[in-house]
C-alpha cells in the first residue's frame, strides 16, 4: 500500500512533472511539428516529382514515337508528291518538245509553208497576168486560164486550213468552183468575142469616118448640072459610089492660112495676172494678128500691155498684215519638226568659223561713235529740242520709179 | 341655130382644152417657165382636166403635172396638197396604157423629192395599183411603174418595206427577165434601191431569186444596164457574209472583172464597189477574189480612171490587205502598191488620198517584208508630207499618221527610214529611231553605213527628254558603237576637246 501511498504522494508530483514536462515539450511541439511537416512534404514532394518526371519521360517517349511516326508518314507523302511533280515537269518538258516540233512542222507544212506560199503567189501573179492579158482583148485565154485556175483550185482548200475547219462555207465555195470552171471560161470567151465584135465595129466606124473626111476634102469633084465629075462618067450606066458619097458630104471649108504672129515683145508673160479673179486671163484677149488701125494710134501690143498689166501693189500692200505673226508661227512649227539639240554641233574642220565675235574696244566703249548723222539728225544741244521724242523716219514710196517705163508718158525717161 | 353650130361650140371648147394642156406640157419642159406657170395657178387648172372626158387631155394633163412635180419639191407638195393623188391612183387602175404611164410618171416625180412625199403616195394606196401595173402587158407601163416603185423605195427602210409588202419584188424580178433593155435597167435599179436599206430587205430580194438573173446580165453590152445590175448586186452583197456568199455563188467572178475594163466610168465604179463589198466580209471571200485575179483587174482599173471612180477600188485593195498577211502579199504581188502611191500623190481630193493612205497602211502593217514593199515605192515621204501639210484635212492627217506608224513599226529597210531622221516630227521620229535601235545591234554593215551617211550624228543632235522612250532608243543605238565615235559626233565635243588641250601640261617642262 505504501507503494500506493507513495505513488499517490508522488502523483501530484508526477502530475506537476507531467505538466511541466508537457509544457516544456509544448514549447518545441509546434516547431517540431512544422519541421516534421516540412521534412515529410519535401520527401513526398520528391517522390511525387520523381513520379511525375517518370510519367513525363514516359509521355515523351510515347509522343516521340508517335510524332516520329506521323512525321515519317508526312515525309513519305511529300516525297511522293515531289517525285510526282518532278516527273510531271519532265513529262511536260518532253511534251512541249514534241508539241513544238509537231506544231512547227504542221504550221510550216499547212499554214505558213514558205514554198507553198511562194508557189501560191506565183500562181496569183500568173492569173493576174492572164487577166490583164485577156482583158486587153488580145486573144484566146483558154490555156492561160486553164492551168492557173486549176492550180488555184487546188490551193483554195489549203491556204486557210484553220478557217476552213471553222466554217464550212469556204468548203462550199471551194466545192462549187469545180463545175463553175467551165462556165467561167465560157463567159470569158463570150466576153472576148464581144470585145472582138466591138473592136470590129469601132474599126468600121473609124474607116467610115476617114472616108467621110476624104469625101469632104474631095467635094469639089462633085459633078455639076453642066459638067459631070470624074466619078460620074457619062459612059457608065450608073455613077460610082463615091459620087453618092460626095453628094452627101458637106464641103470642107478651107481654113485661112495662119498669119505668122510677129511680136517684138512677148507679152504673154506680162499678161500673166497675179490673181485669177481680178483681171481677165490672156486666152480671152482679142486676136492679136489684127491689121494695124489707120490713124495716130499706138501699137496694139503696147495698148494691150497697158490694159492688162498685172496688179502691182506697193511693197506695203503686197505683204499680209499679220506677217510677223505668221512668220513666228512658221518658225515655231519648224522648230517642233526639226527637234534639234540646243547646243550646236560644231565640227572641227570649220572650227575657226565658230569663234565668237569680239568687238573692238573702240566701238564697245560708251564714249563710242557719235550717232548723229547715222541714226538721227537732231541738234546736239537738247535745249533746242521742241519735243522729247525722236523724229520718226518716214520714207514715202517714190511713185515715179515704180511706174517708170510702164505708162504711156515718157516724162520719166532719160534719153 | 342649127345643130352644127351648137356642136361647133363644143368642138371649139375641146380644141381649146387640148391646146391648153399641150402648151402647158410643152412649157413645163423648160425650167425657166416653171415659176411663171406656178404663179399663174396651173395646178388648180390642171386638176379638173385630169378628169376630162377626152383621154388625150387626161394624159397630157398628167404629163404636164408630172413635169411640174419633177421640177422641185414645192411643186410636188402642191400636187399632194391639191388632192390630185387619189384621182391618179383611182384612174391608174382603170384607164388605158398611155394614161397609166403618165400617172406613174406623176407618182414618180412626186415621190422622188422627199420621204414625206413618198409616204404621202404610199398613204394614198398607190403601191397596190403600181404593183398591178407591173403585171401589165405593155413594157412602157411596167417601166413607169417600176421606176415609181424604185423612187419610193429609195428613201428609207420603212418605205422599202412597204414596197416589199405590196408584193413588188417578184414582179420586179420578172421584169428583169423581159427583153426590153430599158425595163431591165429600171427594174434592176428598183431592186438595188429596195435592197440597200437592210439585210432583211436584201434577203427578200434574194429569196425571190433575183441574183441569178442579175448575174446573167453582167455581160450585157448595154453599159447603163450594167451599171444598175452591178449596183444592185453590190447593195445585196454589202449587208452580210451570207448574202455576199450568195452573190459569189452566182458565178459572177471572172465575169465581173471584165466590167472593170468597161468604157463607161460608172460601170467601172459599180463593179469595183461590188468587189469591195464582197471582199470586205471575210478572208475567204477576199481570197476567192485574189484567186480569180480580181486584185490585178482592180489595180488596172485604178490606173485607168480618175477621181471618185477610183475610190471603191482603193478601198477594196485595203480591205483585202487587211484580212491577212498572205492576202496582203498577194496584193503586193499584183503590183497594187505603185498604183496606190500614184493615187496618193496625184489625186487632188483629200478623201481619196485618205483612202489610199489607209490602204497602204493596211498593206504595210503585217511583216517587214510588206513594209519594205511599201517603202521602196517611196510613199513614206509623201505620207509624211500629207501628215505635216496644213492644207490636208483632219481625216487625211490622222489616216496618214496611222499608216506611217503602222508601216514604220514593221519597216527594217533602212535606206527608206533614213530621210525620216531629218524631217520627221518627234512623235514619228520615235518609231524611226526605235527601228534603228532594233536593227543596228544585229547588222554590222548597217552600223557602218549609219555612221558614214551621217545618221549617227543626226541621232546625237536629237533633243530627247531624259527617261523618255526616244532617249532609251538613242541610248541603245549608242551602245552599238564605240564610245569615242559617239562622243566625236555628240554636240559640243570640239569645245570640250580643245579645253582639254588648253589645260594640258606637257610632261617635259
Amino acid at each position: 500500500m505504501a507503494t500506493l501511498a507513495r505513488l499517490q504522494a508522488r502523483s501530484t508530483f508526477l502530475a506537476h512533472q507531467y505538466y511541466f514536462r508537457n509544457s516544456a515539450v509544448d514549447v518545441f511541439r509546434k516547431k517540431e511539428y512544422d519541421a516534421a511537416v516540412k521534412i515529410q512534404s519535401w520527401f513526398r514532394g520528391c517522390r511525387i516529382r520523381a513520379y511525375l518526371r517518370y510519367l513525363h519521360r514516359v509521355a515523351t517517349v510515347i509522343q516521340k514515337c508517335w510524332r516520329g511516326y506521323l512525321g515519317r508518314q508526312h515525309y513519305q507523302l511529300i516525297v511522293k508528291l515531289e517525285f510526282c511533280t518532278m516527273k510531271m515537269n519532265l513529262y511536260n518538258a518532253m511534251a512541249v518538245r514534241i508539241q513544238k516540233r509537231w506544231r512547227g512542222y504542221r504550221i510550216r507544212k499547212y499554214c505558213f509553208n514558205y514554198f507553198y506560199l511562194k508557189e501560191y503567189l506565183k500562181a496569183v501573179s500568173e492569173t493576174n497576168d492572164a487577166i490583164r492579158y485577156c482583158y486587153q482583148g488580145f486573144a484566146i485565154l483558154d490555156e492561160l486560164c486553164d492551168h492557173t485556175a486549176w492550180r488555184l483550185k487546188r490551193k483554195n482548200t489549203t491556204l486557210f486550213p484553220v478557217y476552213s475547219m471553222l466554217n464550212t462555207s469556204s468548203h462550199q465555195m471551194c466545192g462549187f468552183s469545180m463545175p463553175g470552171n467551165l462556165r467561167h471560161q465560157e463567159a470569158l470567151e463570150e466576153f472576148a468575142e464581144m470585145k472582138e465584135r466591138e473592136e470590129k465595129k469601132a474599126d468600121l466606124e473609124r474607116e467610115e469616118k476617114k472616108r467621110d473626111y476624104q469625101a469632104r476634102k474631095m467635094h469639089y469633084l462633085l459633078s455639076t448640072k453642066q459638067i459631070p465629075g470624074i466619078y460620074n462618067s457619062p459612059f457608065r450606066k450608073d455613077p460610082d459610089p463615091w459620087e453618092l458619097r460626095l453628094q452627101k458630104a458637106k464641103p470642107l471649108i478651107s481654113q485661112r492660112p495662119k498669119v505668122k504672129q510677129k511680136r517684138g515683145v512677148n507679152i504673154s508673160n506680162r499678161l500673166a495676172c497675179t490673181s485669177a479673179r481680178s483681171l481677165p486671163q490672156s486666152e480671152i484677149l482679142p486676136p492679136i494678128d489684127r491689121k494695124q488701125c489707120q490713124g495716130p494710134f499706138r501699137d496694139i501690143t503696147e495698148v494691150l500691155e497697158q490694159r492688162y498689166k498685172p496688179l502691182e501693189p506697193t511693197l506695203w500692200m503686197a505683204e499680209p498684215i499679220n506677217e510677223l505673226k505668221m512668220a513666228r508661227e512658221e518658225l515655231r512649227k519648224q522648230e517642233w519638226m526639226r527637234n534639234i539639240n540646243d547646243n550646236m554641233f560644231l565640227p572641227f574642220s570649220s572650227y575657226h568659223k565658230n569663234k565668237k565675235y569680239i568687238p573692238l574696244m573702240h566701238s564697245s566703249s560708251k564714249y563710242g561713235p557719235n550717232s548723229y548723222g547715222s541714226q538721227h539728225f537732231r541738234d546736239e544741244n537738247p535745249k533746242k529740242w521742241i519735243c522729247d521724242k525722236d523724229f520718226q523716219t518716214v520714207l514715202p514710196s517714190f511713185d515715179l520709179f515704180s511706174k517708170y517705163g510702164k505708162l504711156y508718158s515718157k516724162a520719166g525717161q532719160i534719153i | 341655130m342649127s345643130q352644127r353650130q351648137v356642136l361647133q361650140v363644143f368642138e371649139q371648147y375641146q380644141k381649146a382644152r387640148t391646146q391648153f394642156v399641150q402648151m402647158v406640157a410643152e412649157l413645163a419642159t423648160r425650167p425657166q417657165n416653171i415659176e411663171t406657170l406656178q404663179n399663174a395657178g396651173v395646178m388648180s387648172l390642171l386638176r379638173p382636166l385630169l378628169l376630162d372626158v377626152v383621154p388625150t387631155i387626161q394624159q397630157t394633163a398628167a404629163l404636164a403635172l408630172g413635169r411640174l412635180a419633177n421640177y422641185n419639191g414645192d411643186l410636188a407638195e402642191a400636187v399632194v396638197k391639191g388632192d390630185i393623188l387619189p384621182q391618179l391612183v383611182y384612174s391608174l387602175a382603170e384607164q388605158n396604157r398611155f394614161y397609166k404611164k403618165a400617172a406613174a410618171f406623176v407618182l414618180r416625180a412626186v415621190g422622188k423629192h422627199s420621204p414625206q412625199l413618198a409616204q404621202a403616195i404610199v398613204d394614198c394606196g398607190a403601191l397596190d395599183t403600181l404593183v398591178i401595173c407591173l403585171e401589165d402587158f405593155d413594157p412602157g407601163v411596167k417601166e413607169a411603174a417600176a421606176w415609181a416603185l424604185g423612187y419610193i423605195a429609195r428613201h428609207n427602210a420603212e418605205l422599202s418595206q412597204a414596197v416589199v409588202d405590196a408584193g413588188a419584188v417578184p414582179l420586179l424580178v420578172l421584169c428583169i427577165q423581159e427583153p426590153e433593155i430599158a425595163l431591165k435597167r429600171i427594174a434592176a435599179s428598183a431592186l438595188s434601191d429596195i435592197s440597200k436599206h437592210s439585210p432583211e430587205l436584201a434577203q427578200t430580194v434574194v429569196d425571190v431569186g433575183a441574183i441569178a438573173h442579175l448575174a446573167q446580165m453582167i455581160l450585157n453590152p448595154d453599159s447603163k444596164l450594167k451599171r444598175q445590175v452591178l449596183s444592185a448586186l453590190s447593195q445585196i452583197a454589202k449587208h452580210s457574209v451570207d448574202l455576199a456568199e450568195m452573190v459569189v455563188e452566182a458565178e459572177i467572178f471572172p465575169v465581173v472583172l471584165t466590167c472593170l475594163k468597161d468604157k463607161d466610168d460608172y460601170v467601172k465604179k459599180n463593179a469595183s464597189t461590188l468587189i469591195r463589198e464582197i471582199a470586205k466580209h471575210t478572208p475567204e471571200l477576199s481570197q476567192l477574189i485574189v484567186n480569180t485575179g480580181g486584185v490585178a483587174a482592180v489595180t488596172d482599173c485604178i490606173g485607168s480612171c480618175k477621181g471618185n471612180i477610183r475610190l471603191p477600188g482603193i478601198m477594196m485593195l485595203g480591205y483585202v490587205a487587211a484580212h491577212s498577211e498572205n492576202l496582203a502579199m498577194a496584193v503586193i504581188v499584183s503590183k497594187a502598191v505603185p498604183q496606190l502611191s500614184v493615187c496618193l500623190s496625184e489625186e487632188p481630193e483629200d478623201h481619196i488620198k485618205a483612202a489610199a493612205a489607209w490602204a497602204l497602211g493596211q498593206i504595210g502593217r503585217h511583216t517587214p517584208e510588206h513594209a519594205r514593199a511599201v517603202a521602196v515605192t517611196n510613199t513614206l515621204p509623201v505620207l509624211l508630207s500629207l501628215y505635216m501639210s496644213t492644207e490636208s484635212s483632219e481625216d487625211l492627217q490622222t489616216k496618214s499618221k496611222k499608216a506611217i506608224k503602222s508601216i514604220l513599226q514593221k519597216c527594217t529597210y533602212l535606206p527608206a527610214l533614213e530621210p525620216f531622221l531629218y524631217d520627221a516630227p518627234p512623235n514619228i521620229l520615235k518609231h524611226v529611231v526605235g527601228q534603228f535601235s532594233k536593227v543596228l545591234p544585229h547588222d554590222s554593215k548597217a552600223r557602218r553605213l549609219f555612221v558614214t551617211s551621217g545618221g549617227l550624228k543626226k541621232v546625237q543632235e536629237i533633243k530627247a527628254g531624259p527617261g523618255s522612250l526616244l532617249q532609251e532608243y538613242i541610248n541603245s543605238i549608242n551602245s552599238c558603237y564605240p564610245e569615242e565615235i559617239v562622243r566625236y559626233y555628240s554636240p559640243g565635243y570640239s569645245d570640250a576637246l580643245l579645253q582639254r588641250v588648253d589645260s594640258y601640261q606637257p610632261l617635259a617642262n
